[in-house]
């Protein structure tokens, strides 16, 4: 079925938008400020969730004009094998193996 | 305004919760089974839930004019306990055909183990075997995409079953184009933290159409708020969109889904 056009032109939608999504690039820029500022920021800075959100970070203006997608998929597990056992596992939001 | 939360988890929620619904104009939630936040002890704790689900609730609701609906099923969670997976799945079919049953719900993946493969199999076969419609959860975070793939290729393996009889849910921008090229319905949950927010399940409607889509607020236990469809609305209305696609989106969408099993009155 046909997209639902968006009836707010991109300079009334930049408008609109603008300062909250301002407020969110100064949230990333404290949460990654405030890595480098506490104790054991290098052991912070190796953990696997760490690397994918700074290649997250990267496909925003590498990605052209699906960066949503893009990031998702690139915190998402490609594979197709069942695992073993659920046991003890949780989600993480990001997929160490994406990072080989 | 009229609206239906396809997806709420309101034995979870306060009673002024559903004066909150009413006010909003949300008169018809679908609740589906899940879980609670532990992992219970016995079968005797899901012969409670059913029936918290399929008594408690929709007494609870009436007294606001809410209309409740349920989904009867076993949860991925508490699948991985195969003993206990096995003696839930026995006693299901017992409460599918109350009253304000409308399918086997919310059913799926969580890890995407090889035991919560077993429990999804087993009752989707019940589904195919009964008619029923069928609500499917999609796990969270990293492990969406893999769990949405192996439960449509599950699914689509199955003939019995229609792909427009299941829908899909917590979808998100990575999987809702392959969901929808199957011809499943598809649902965006509204969860402050781990899914969608308004303004992206707006951005979805005008990438993906409005063609089987149902947006949920999914609220429950956890950080979740009852009243995301009224806010997701309200966020169509901020763009500009006409009332009558904000209409077809919260209300005609659901209704024209879960009308699929007779049960339902809108
Ligand atoms: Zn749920």
């Amino acid at each position: 079925m046909a997209p639902e056009r968006c009836p707010k032109s991109a300079q009334a939608s930049l408008e609109l938008y603008f300062l909250e999504n301002r407020a969110r690039l100064l949230e990333i820029a404290a949460f990654l400020d405030r890595i480098d500022r506490c104790d054991g920021a290098a052991d912070a800075r190796a953990d696997f969730r760490y690397n994918t959100f700074i290649k997250a970070l990267h496909l925003l203006f590498e990605s052209g004009p699906q960066r949503t997608k893009a990031i998702q998929l690139s915190f998402s597990d490609p594979t197709l094998e069942p695992i073993a056992s659920a046991e003890g596992l949780r989600a993480h939001g990001a997929w160490e193996g994406g990072l080989k | 305004m009229k609206v239906i939360d396809p997806h709420i988890h309101m034995s979870s929620r306060t009673t002024d919760d559903y004066m909150k619904l009413a006010l909003g104009g949300i008169h018809t939630v679908s609740e589906p089974a899940f879980w609670p936040g532990y992992n219970r002890a016995g079968v005797a704790s899901f012969h409670d839930y059913y029936n918290l689900l399929t008594i408690t609730e929709p007494a609870r609701a009436a007294r606001f004019g809410i209309r409740h609906y349920c989904w009867i099923g076993l949860n991925s969670k508490e699948a991985e306990d195969r003993q206990l997976s096995e003696e839930v799945l026995a006693i299901i079919p017992q409460y599918l055909d109350r009253p304000t049953v409308l399918g086997l719900g919310e059913i799926g993946l969580n890890k995407n183990s090889v035991n919560e493969i077993r429990a999804l199999e087993s009752q989707l076969n019940l589904a195919a075997e009964r008619n029923d419609l069928i609500l499917i959860h999609t796990p969270h975070l990293e492990d969406k995409l893999k769990g949405t793939r192996i439960i449509m290729e599950i699914i689509r393996n199955d003939k019995r079953i229609q792909p427009d009889r299941v829908l899909i849910d917590h979808a998100e921008e990575h999987t809702i184009s392959e969901i929808k090229a199957h011809g499943f319905w598809y649902g965006l949950t509204l969860y402050p933290d781990s899914k969608g927010s308004p303004q992206r399940a707006v951005d979805a409607i005008e990438i993906y159409g409005s063609d089987r889509i149902c947006i949920n607020s999914s609220a429950d236990w956890s950080v979740s708020d009852p009243q995301a469809t009224l806010k997701t609305a309200n966020e169509m209305r901020r763009r500009g969109h006409p009332e009558e696609l904000i209409h077809r989106i919260f209300y005609e969408n659901p209704k024209a889904f879960l009308s699929q099993c007779p049960k339902f009155q809108g």
